[in-house]
């Protein structure tokens, strides 16, 4: 059999997201890599949510379920338990995934099913034309927070590991080089695989990872982590992540001949889930890097593999489900009438 | 004299006293009350009798002990006739407290047997329940026959030499109690005693503990010297079918039916569901049938439960989850989902009182206008009732075939009362033509593959599962377009669309059978005309009115969504037409809208079922003008 490349990947369906909208680049980095990996057509289900993210499924010549708002971690439980052999592709947003979704997310994450949920965080709400969304920074105008938003945003990778989950990881849309990797790791993780994906709208929110993205600034306010590697950051490789000395947390460090040097700082270990959590914060104060990557991935049992022992290990025929039926029905008392 | 009956009926008695017995059984709820009923019920099917069965108990785990609402009741009708329903007043209660004596003596008909703990009849417990004096020596008791005895006392002393700790030994007060009834049944307590070995076969000291019980309760009805005016029960067994038999409640008969559905269908089951009462019985009962394929979920929630059946209806299951009233109302939007990507899923809505939170414990039909039109934009879906606990098994495999044949999701409404109640069950025989197999193919050619082409008979769109190689396709709650399956936002093609799921009721219209009369003639005066577990008073008080020469019929619905196409038509032939419910309208008002015709709807929402004297009161009345 041929491989497939990341064209056939593609829907027939033209894709209607606004243009300059990052999810472009997503789509495209996701259908090269299943081609990369190897996946197939039928053995693939991309499932949604609603929202604009939610759209992507559309555009996949794979198996699609469009679901309803925030509902996809729950559809794709059933999918998962009964035919765990799918590869299974959850896109969502922060509406979608974290405001009406939130509960389903959690127990997806806590459970830990094997799939990839694709949380795709541009910080607004997009169709329905721009309001603030879970993630939305506080002050921020928007047709419904005229004043600025007085919510807290909160934090997609801590949700996730605060909820349980086992691989979460983070990057930007356009980021190829980084997205892709990380997506392979998603798809071989047998288990919830949480990936946020930080997300330009061009029309509600254009610019909101401006900041990070930059070609000459981004570098001094983001950082890669890589399991087992020192936690440098910047242009020049001048900055880094150690552990505050005094109290509980990391500090960003410059290095300097003769001060604090590589060996100082923190070395990733992606299997810590303290460390995972410290770094899910990283970047909410300034002056912090926003931090990329796999923060964290530990594997445990995945749940619909465990959740269908106690199943017959061989297909039953009807005629054997019905004569165990009938068996199980005189369990209880049975007489008989002449 | 017995009712004119059918081929296979059992006749339906015009002498209450003399072919059945209704007793109620009444304590506090951690008194094992309802374990006491059950046994009752089991034994006395076991001997031949036809029973029906109502348990009543507080929404409350533990109420405080001693007062009104914490009083747990078993109701049983014990007959040689068809019994149907569990009776109107009873002819015999045991009070196991002064709250239970409180509660229930008002259902007591007169002259009826009253079996009293009178050992706890302390000054503070007669007060707490709300007596001002004590009843036994006010006169309120009068003209009952009265069996007063210190059932505790007796008990301690019975199991005294099983050497239990005071609290255990109080336990098998029930066992106790048993052994009195059965006495007054005139049964021995062979049955019973057997039950007590197996159940307690790992705990010796109990096991003889509540065997010295049980024998010392019938023994006491024996050697006692009671009022000469206490006489014992005499009900043969009843004339029924040839078979083999069991005990069944509507929440087991129902997941069995549901497995079963599936598995003529030629696919798994999948039980999604959260728990609620009183639908958790089901989820109990899916769980065990785990080693033959069924695959059960405790969800986060009742959105989740509904979604994660049908994303397994999606993949190849047959989706199926539970609920009553509040959750079906949260599985909603799922529903029209289901509706929109013409998955087949079963919902099954155990009802109870409502609105919101309502009466969990108490039964009810109200969420008849839910099922039928409780959704967002014209979603039809077809919604089934079964009458009585044994028919659920029936339903459930009707609901399974009508979802998986036409590909739509299906309402089951049952309620509180056909879930929780028991009756004798002829065992099925799966070769009976009513069980053929009715297998479903899911699609693998991809020539001429449309995802939602529709086929004209049964309306079904092709069941074609991810996995399958080159029929990879997307779909979803958008609008779709006709055949393809793409989204579409015409305007005609919505049209055509919503006619194709109005055409699946349509379709369904045609596959079912006409409506039948269920006892009576064709035509006459007066059809009493129910739906769901009304099934009961009604039948009894028509067979009872019809055996003396009056002229009513019973219509029992089993399709309510959509109605048998000759309903007009039969309902046409008679006078006036009566729909007892129990709610406040419901089928009535849908009745009214199906056929144009003129509905006397007549509601009973009072946390029971009909009395049969309520029905016979309506035909009466209907038939005096």
């Amino acid at each position: 059999m041929n491989q497939l490349t990341a064209k056939d990947f593609a829907s027939p369906l033209d894709v209607r997201w606004c243009p300059g909208c990052g999810d472009y680049a997503l789509l495209k980095t996701l259908q090269k890599t299943l081609a990369d990996e190897g996946a197939k057509l039928e053995d693939t289900l991309c499932i949604s949510g609603i929202g604009c993210s939610s759209r992507l499924p559309y555009y996949m010549a794979t198996y699609g379920f469009h679901t309803i708002h925030g509902r996809a971690p729950a559809i794709a439980t059933g999918v998962k338990l009964s035919n765990p052999e799918l590869d299974v592709w959850l896109f969502t947003g922060d509406g979608d995934g974290l405001s009406i979704g939130g509960n389903h997310l959690l127990h997806l994450l806590r459970r830990n099913i094997d799939m990839q949920v694709i949380l795709m965080n541009n910080q607004i709400y997009g169709l329905t034309k721009g309001q603030f969304s879970p993630t939305t920074q506080k002050g921020c105008r928007t047709p419904s927070s005229p004043a600025g938003v007085v919510d807290n945003p909160m934090n997609p990778a801590a949700f996730a590991l605060g909820a349980g989950g086992r691989f979460v990881a983070r990057c930007f849309d356009t980021q190829a080089k980084v997205l892709a990797p990380i997506l392979s790791a998603a798809k071989a993780f047998d288990g919830t695989a949480l990936v946020e994906v930080l997300q330009n709208c061009i029309i509600f929110n254009d610019g909101v990872f401006d900041g990070l993205k930059d070609k000459k600034q981004g570098p001094e306010v983001t950082i890669v982590v890589e399991h087992g590697k020192p936690m440098v950051f910047g242009a020049n490789c001048d900055k880094g992540i150690r552990l505050a000395p005094h109290g509980f947390g990391l500090e960003v460090v410059e290095l300097t001949e003769g001060g604090i040097t590589v060996d100082d700082l923190l070395v990733h270990d992606e299997t810590n889930p303290f460390l995972a959590m410290a770094l899910a914060h990283l970047g909410e104060k300034e002056g912090e890097p926003t931090v990329l990557g796999i923060l964290y991935r530990q594997p445990a049992e995945e749940y619909s593999k465990a959740a269908r022992k106690g199943l017959p290990e061989a297909e039953l025929s009807m005629a054997d489900k019905l004569s165990g039926l009938s068996k199980t029905l005189r369990k209880a008392e049975v007489w008989s009438v002449e | 004299m017995e009712g004119l009956a059918k081929d296979g009926e059992l006749p339906v008695s015009q002498n209450p006293e003399v072919d059945f017995v209704r007793v109620r059984i009444a304590g506090d709820s951690g008194d094992g009350v309802q374990m006491t009923g059950t046994q009752l019920a089991e034994s006395a099917a076991r001997f031949g009798n036809d029973i029906a069965t109502f348990p009543d108990f507080p929404s409350d785990i533990r109420a405080p002990s001693g007062t009104v609402y914490g009083v747990s009741a078993y109701s049983l009708n014990i007959g040689h006739t068809e019994v149907a329903t569990f009776g109107d007043e009873s002819d015999a209660l045991v009070a196991l407290n002064p709250a239970a004596l409180k509660k229930y003596l008002s259902g007591l008909k007169q002259g009826g047997t009253l079996v009293i703990d009178g050992g706890s009849f302390t000054d503070r417990a007669i007060t707490k329940a709300g007596f001002d004096s004590d009843p036994r020596e006010n006169g309120m008791l009068e003209g009952m026959r009265l069996i007063d005895v210190d059932i505790t006392d007796l008990t301690e002393k019975a199991v005294k030499e099983a050497g239990l700790s005071a609290k255990d030994a109080k336990r098998c007060k029930n066992m106790w109690t048993l052994g009195l009834i059965l006495w007054l049944f005139e049964r021995d307590i062979e049955d019973i005693s057997r039950w007590i070995e197996r159940k307690f076969s790992k705990k010796p000291e109990i096991m003889q503990a509540n065997l010295l019980a049980l024998k010392a309760g019938h023994l006491y009805g024996e050697n006692a010297e009671l009022a000469p005016d206490v006489t014992r029960f005499h009900i043969p067994p009843a004339p029924v079918a040839a078979g083999d038999y069991r005990s069944i409640n509507g929440n087991e008969a129902m997941a069995y039916g549901l497995y079963t559905g599936a598995t003529l269908a030629g696919v798994d089951a999948f039980y999604g569901s959260y728990p609620i009462t009183p639908a958790s019985p089901l989820l109990h009962t899916f769980v065990k049938l785990k080693e033959l394929g069924a695959l059960s979920f405790q969800a986060e929630d009742e959105i989740a439960a509904v979604c994660a059946a049908l994303g397994a209806s999606y993949a190849g299951h047959l989706g199926i989850t539970g609920s009553s009233g509040p959750g079906v109302a949260l599985k909603t939007e799922a529903l029209g989902l289901a509706i929109m990507t013409e998955l087949p899923l079963v919902v099954v809505n155990v009802q109870r009182g409502g609105p919101s939170t309502g009466l969990p414990t108490k039964t009810e039909q109200s969420d008849l206008y839910q099922a039928v039109l409780g959704r967002n934009g014209d979603a039809p879906m077809p919604v089934i009732a079964p009458a009585h606990p044994g028919e659920c098994f029936d339903i459930g495999v009707e609901a399974c075939r009508l979802a998986v044949t036409h590909m739509t999701p299906v309402m089951v409404l049952s309620d509180g009362y056909i879930a929780n109640s028991s009756q004798p069950w002829k065992l099925p025989d799966f070769n009976d033509p009513k069980y053929a197999p009715f297998p479903v193919t899911h699609p693998t050619d991809p020539v001429g593959f449309l995802p939602y082409g529709h086929d004209p008979e049964t309306m079904a769109r092709p069941w074609a599962i991810p996995g399958t190689p080159e029929l990879m396709h997307r779909i979803g709650g958008l609008e779709r377009e006709v055949g393809t399956g793409n989204i579409s936002y015409e305007g005609e093609n919505h049209h055509k669309m919503t006619e194709i799921r109005a055409g699946k009721l349509e379709a369904i219209r045609r596959a079912i059978p006409l409506q039948h009369v269920e006892s009576g003639s064709e035509t006459g005066r007066v059809a009493i005309v129910g739906w769901g577990s009304s099934w009961g008073p009604i039948r009894v008080a028509t067979r009872r009115a019809i055996a003396q020469g009056k002229s009513v019929s019973h219509i029992h619905l089993r399709h309510i969504s959509p109605m048998p196409s000759n309903l007009k038509e039969l309902l046409s032939g008679f006078d006036k037409i009566i729909v007892p419910e129990m709610n406040y309208g419901q089928l009535a008002m849908l009745l009214r809208a199906q056929t144009g015709l003129e509905i006397d709807g007549r509601s009973c929402v009072k946390g029971r079922p009909f009395y049969v004297r309520e029905i016979s009161a309506m035909i009466d009345e209907a038939l005096e003008d």
